[in-house]
């Protein structure tokens, strides 16, 4: 049994594009991003408009980014955060392509990635789009409370990035290449604290990567980056202690995208979340990076904490799963 | 049956030692100085009410409860009264204002989703717990109250 793969083809990820809000338009990686939003409701009359038309904008983005237009892909791999992941039912509404709709919470972009890098690596298709958003407003309303009512947040809570990313895999073109997928398993060390995301998702982070390198006989210093997607600080630390408990340290070739996306104050939050958190970062700057030759060889470890309301209410643990793939140029 | 054996006890401590910890002088000092400041504005208006409308008793604190929670739904449409509540905390919530903030706030939120199931259905999320639990310990020290006075007849 083995729940890493190495593509045989190599997908390449031949076009970008990324978008997201004001908050983050400040932050360390935003000059990088191909869209930045004045405001977060992107003139529509809902947050939920708003994230959908983001998450549309990308997709659109990133076909015309190739020299494409919308016929030219055969289907689009998307996922959100919200309810029945509507955002990604809608955006891909009017695009004249398939649609697969994946959702593994924060984990999304590296699943489509990982099972549209198979679609395209065993030629069942030709062009896909892989694409994740999140934004704030909406995430906050259907997880927590509502936006204006007056409470603090914990010390320990991440803030859900508005903004998203999408990539378009093909077989030819210039870019990174998809060399394998480790499909992550659900660990669940029993974490309660919806609050605290990162204590939830390292476990599952930890087994990924642990995973990854036993079965592919590699350490970390093969990569030149291993990102994991939404740990933030306090995450990211018990992810280190937890390899470092496995013999593996990671923290000279570790960076955590919740940790990249704002410029952090650790005592207010531990920085970025969501499933738009890692294809905002992965197709802003760490593929500009990529394209330009500076760093090569990036293992990218999507962590999602598998909760809704409901299971938190009914007292249920969070269950955490982390996909990673590692892409090559 | 329950399946949590998975439970890392272990792990969970560790989690737990190394979690920031809220600063509580930080967080009592704020919420005790806006909470008081809050009452203080209470206060006023209940003074200028006694001296210049000529209001006592029950109609007093009617009035002065009404402006409050005016006051408190006002700076939730404007979007201050959070920014209020993430400085001060409990300081923010405990007043009258805070429970207007607690109603106004899912009503505005959930408008979207149109008057009747957004704004009607979901205005007393927040506020709701409350309501039921202020009602039933009323009725639960009414009765109390009640039981003394047949008794001793005080």
């Amino acid at each position: 049994m083995s729940r890493t793969f190495f593509y045989n083809n190599k997908p390449i990820v031949i076009a970008t594009s990324s978008i997201c809000g004001p908050k983050e338009s400040k932050g360390a990686i935003a000059d990088f991003v191909e869209c930045k939003l004045q405001s977060d409701t992107f003139g529509e009359k809902t947050f939920e408009k708003a994230e959908i038309r983001m998450l549309n904008t990308v997709i659109t983005n990133c076909i015309n980014n190739a020299g494409l237009k919308n016929g030219d892909v055969d289907a689009v791999l998307a996922g959100d955060l919200l309810d029945q992941i509507i955002c990604s039912t809608f955006a891909v509404r009017g695009l004249n392509c398939g649609y697969l709709g994946v959702y593994t919470a924060c984990a999304s972009f590296v699943e489509s990635l990982i099972l549209g890098g198979a679609l395209i690596d065993g030629k069942y298709m030709n062009r896909v789009v892989c694409g994740t958003s999140s934004h704030f407003s909406t995430a906050e309303r259907q997880y927590r409370y509502p936006l204006e009512l007056g409470c603090t947040r914990p010390p320990q809570s991440q803030w859900t990035v508005t903004g998203g990313g999408a990539c378009l895999l093909c077989l030819e073109g210039f870019g990174p290449k998809l060399s394998c997928g480790t499909v992550g398993k659900i660990v669940d060390f029993g974490v309660t604290d919806t609050n605290n995301m990162g204590a939830a998702m390292a476990p599952s982070a930890c087994d990924t990567i642990y995973t990854h390198f036993q079965d592919t006989n590699r350490s970390p210093e093969y990569y030149d980056l291993i990102i994991t997607g939404d740990l933030g600080t306090l995450g990211t630390r018990l992810l280190k202690h937890l390899l470092l408990e496995k013999g593996i340290d990671i923290s000279k070739q570790h960076v955590d995208c919740g940790e990249m996306v704002y410029n952090i104050c650790e005592k207010e939050y531990q920085g970025g979340s969501g499933a738009g958190c890692s294809s905002l970062v992965f197709c802003s700057y760490i593929y500009n990076l990529m394209c330009q030759n500076k760093i090569k060889k990036v293992l990218l470890v999507a962590t999602g904490a598998l909760l809704s309301s409901l299971s938190c209410q009914q007292g249920e643990s969070i269950p955490g799963v982390s996909h990673a793939v590692a892409l090559e140029i | 049956m329950k399946s949590n054996c998975f439970i890392n006890d272990d792990y969970l401590n560790y989690v737990k030692s190394i979690s920031p910890k809220t600063n509580e002088k930080r967080t009592l000092f704020r919420a005790f100085w806006v909470g008081g400041f809050i009452c203080c504005i209470g206060q006023v208006f209940r003074i200028i009410l006694q001296k210049f409308c000529n209001l006592e008793g029950d109609e007093l604190s009617a009035f002065v409860s009404l402006i409050m929670i005016f006051l408190g739904s006002f700076l939730t449409g404007l979007g201050v009264y959070d920014r209020i509540g993430k400085y001060a905390g409990g300081g923010s919530i405990v007043p009258i204002t805070g429970f207007a903030n607690s109603v106004v706030s899912p009503s505005i939120e959930f408008k979207t989703e149109g008057y009747v199931y957004g704004t009607a259905a979901k205005m007393f999320t927040v506020a709701g717990p409350i309501i039921v639990f202020g009602i039933a310990s009323s009725v639960l020290v009414g009765l109390v109250y009640y039981v003394y006075y047949a008794i001793f007849g005080i």
